[in-house]
């Protein structure tokens, strides 16, 4: 801070100094330039914006800013999850097989519950075993894929699909631009913010992410917060694989698996540090929404998934590295 | 002989001291080694016709993770994480088997230093990207991971290409007596061979030092930057030595990763190189791939659903780090 202080009053890099804060204090603004770049792009490009193009790419970013959602929280504490993938693929999964013996909201609640417990397995590993969130959620995804691919076999006949009100909910679009799947994206969009901004839960996320021997000090009890953060996190997985499985119409054990790192990705693009203690969901929805208009960019171009994914890494490298270098100390 | 005796008792106390505090160090590899013995013995108590040809399947099958794991134990030792090597691993197995397929042998032992070296440059690139961009480890290589697997789908869409019968050769069958699996020996000398000269020298030194303090290494005029990228070289060539083994394996390349990066740290894990970094060797690893292996392999005896298998891996990641970390908490508390 005070370095920067001192170099406005004599150096000619005050523009410098004002993007540095810009891109550490409010990184939403410059993404959205990014994301008005690329639809600028696709525009000039392969073919013409139009309000269909845009509903299909909120659909798409849904499911991926909920899984990206995840991460932001868990990330803010340091942590990584990536069981999401496996428990939103099962999620899907399950209430589809579910679904005719149970009926729909029962199977909803059933699944939801299952997630929250595998979530809560991840929290007291992490919060109160100390082991490594990223170990944790590793072997959680393997527990959950391998309970899922022996509930498949148990229930091969019975399977009956993904129910029509998913589908419904995942892949229809009103007035061809806004997504049925905002019907569940916003509330949970705004408790995230808000909880994020306006709860003592919220801050103590990003206390013990910036600095877990103060937050201690100061009598936070961080293995409650990380239990309860990694419960949410996987009821979210849980409803975003919902989404996915709506949005492909197929329910299968591996579904969600592609999202979790474009999910990380999103996260990393929007701000939030993997370190922990710094970010927000704002700058993750526009990293989500950036990775899908790159897809669809790529795809309208005729690329390759092969280009896609070179580029997706090449993004978050180049991405961090800038964070990194803007919020550097000193 | 009054005064010989406290000597000789001198010299015995030194070795039997040697040997306790050997015994200590490798507290936890022993205890694998017992385990993984428990396990055999379990096998042949529950499938009584495993034998010969049951080690020659469990050789081929852990090759190329055990490959995975020792690269991922150097980078994790050094204080780091790939979690490329699986997409390593299909880019370099894609680019042998593409290249060597219906050549002559003499071509195909270029193809394999050329891959070698590849894997070599890659490590680079990931390390040369962490230390210049300073972005965490595990943020890079996951997105390396991406740029890997990208381009591994662009050298071959689909599965295919082929392998020299010689690479084939190489690993597949006994060697000698029926009981010793050419997969297991050619593991066995190819880790030593890298592996030994490396740990005893300078690097491997500086390779521990940044691992458990980078800070205190750094002070001490080890060259932090230059130690990270040469874990990272070593990563990628221990990745392309299980891409080579796939694809001498399997005879083909598949451009789409397996499970190697995520096996790869629970074996690690489980063979007793801690996450933070600084401790562990590369031989507790390939105990845990065997081990790790050896219990699908049981499962399938035991006619459980094989998905259990993933099940029971899982547990024992989970089960081994917690356990660790306990014995950690206790530690320090004492």
């Amino acid at each position: 801070m005070r370095a920067v202080g001192v170099a406005e009053d004599r150096n000619p890099w005050l523009t410098a100094a004002a993007w540095r804060s810009l891109f550490r204090d409010r990184p939403v603004i410059p993404l959205l330039a990014l994301l008005g770049l690329l639809v600028i792009l696709f525009e000039l490009g392969p073919s013409n914006v139009s309000s269909a193009w845009a509903g299909g790419v909120f659909r798409a970013a849904v499911p991926l800013a909920i899984l990206a959602g995840c991460q932001t929280l868990a990330m803010l504490t340091g942590g990584i999850d990536l069981s999401v993938g496996a428990i939103a693929s099962a999620s899907g999964f399950v209430v589809a097989t579910l679904v005719g013996t149970t009926g729909l909201p029962a199977a909803i609640v059933i699944v939801l519950v299952a997630a929250g417990v595998a979530g809560l397995v991840n929290g007291i590993g992490v919060g109160v075993f100390k082991v490594h969130p990223l170990i944790m959620t590793l072997g959680m995804s393997l527990v959950v894929l391998g309970l899922a691919n022996v509930w498949q076999v148990q229930r091969v006949q019975t399977g009956a699909g993904v129910p029509p009100a998913f589908r419904t909910l995942g892949s229809d679009v009103f007035l061809t631009v806004i997504p049925y799947s905002l019907i569940v994206f916003v509330p949970v969009a705004l408790l995230i913010l808000l909880g994020l901004r306006r709860t003592g839960f919220g801050r103590l996320l990003y206390a013990i992410g910036d600095n877990p021997i103060a937050a201690r000090l100061s009598g936070a009890r961080s293995w409650q917060v990380i239990l309860v953060l990694y419960v949410i996190s996987a009821v979210l997985a849980g409803i975003a694989g919902f989404l996915i499985a709506g949005l492909t119409n197929v329910a299968s054990v591996t579904l969600a698996d592609s999202y979790v790192l474009p999910s990380v990705a999103a996260a990393v693009i929007g701000g939030t540090s993997i370190m922990g203690g710094r970010g927000g969901f704002g700058g993750t929805i526009v990293g989500a929404l950036i990775l899908t208009v790159i897809t669809s960019l790529l795809s309208a171009l005729g690329y390759p998934e092969a280009v896609r994914q070179i580029l997706f890494g090449a993004i978050i490298v180049a991405v961090a590295a800038a964070y990194t270098r803007v919020t550097a100390e000193s | 002989m009054s005064q010989a005796a406290p000597t000789v008792d001198a010299t015995r106390a030194g070795t039997f001291d040697a040997i306790q505090s050997a015994l200590r160090r490798n507290t936890w590899t022993l205890g694998l080694l017992v385990f993984l013995a428990i396990l055999l013995v379990f096998t042949r108590l529950i499938q009584p016709t495993y034998g010969a040809t049951g080690i020659q399947g469990l050789a081929n099958s852990v090759l190329p993770l055990a490959l995975a794991a020792t690269a991922q134990a150097i980078v994790v030792i050094s204080g780091g994480i790939d979690l490329s090597i699986g997409s390593m691993m299909a880019l370099t197995s894609v680019v042998a088997a593409s290249n060597m397929q219906d050549q002559s042998d003499l071509f195909s032992v270029g193809v394999v230093i050329g891959v070698l070296l590849l894997g070599l440059l890659l490590g680079a690139v990931n390390g040369a990207v962490i230390v210049v961009t300073r972005v965490p480890d595990i943020v890079v290589t996951l997105a390396m991971a991406f740029v890997w697997s990208g381009c591994a789908l662009l050298v071959l869409r689909t599965p295919g290409g082929g392998s020299a019968q010689w690479l084939e050769d190489l690993v597949l069958g006994p060697l000698g007596n029926e009981w010793i699996p050419k997969a297991g020996v050619v593991l066995v000398l190819i880790v030593a061979a890298i592996w030994i000269p490396v740990s005893r020298s300078r690097f491997g030194l500086s390779l521990y030092a940044i691992g458990s303090n980078q800070l205190a290494a750094f002070r001490s005029g080890v060259s932090v930057g230059r130690t990270k990228i040469f874990a990272y070289m070593l990563g990628g060539l221990f990745s392309a030595l299980g891409g080579l083994a796939l694809t001498a394996s399997t005879g083909r390349g598949t451009p789409v990763p397996g499970p190697y990066t995520l096996l790869s740290v629970a074996a690690i894990v489980l063979g007793g190189v801690s996450l933070a970094g600084g401790r562990g060797g590369v031989f507790g690893p390939l105990i845990g791939v065997v081990i790790l292996q050896l219990i699908r392999t049981d499962m399938t005896f035991l006619k459980l659903d094989p998905n259990l298998a993933t099940v029971a891996q899982g547990l024992i990641l989970i089960g081994v780090v917690m356990l660790g970390s306990l014995l950690q908490q206790r530690r320090s508390r004492a």
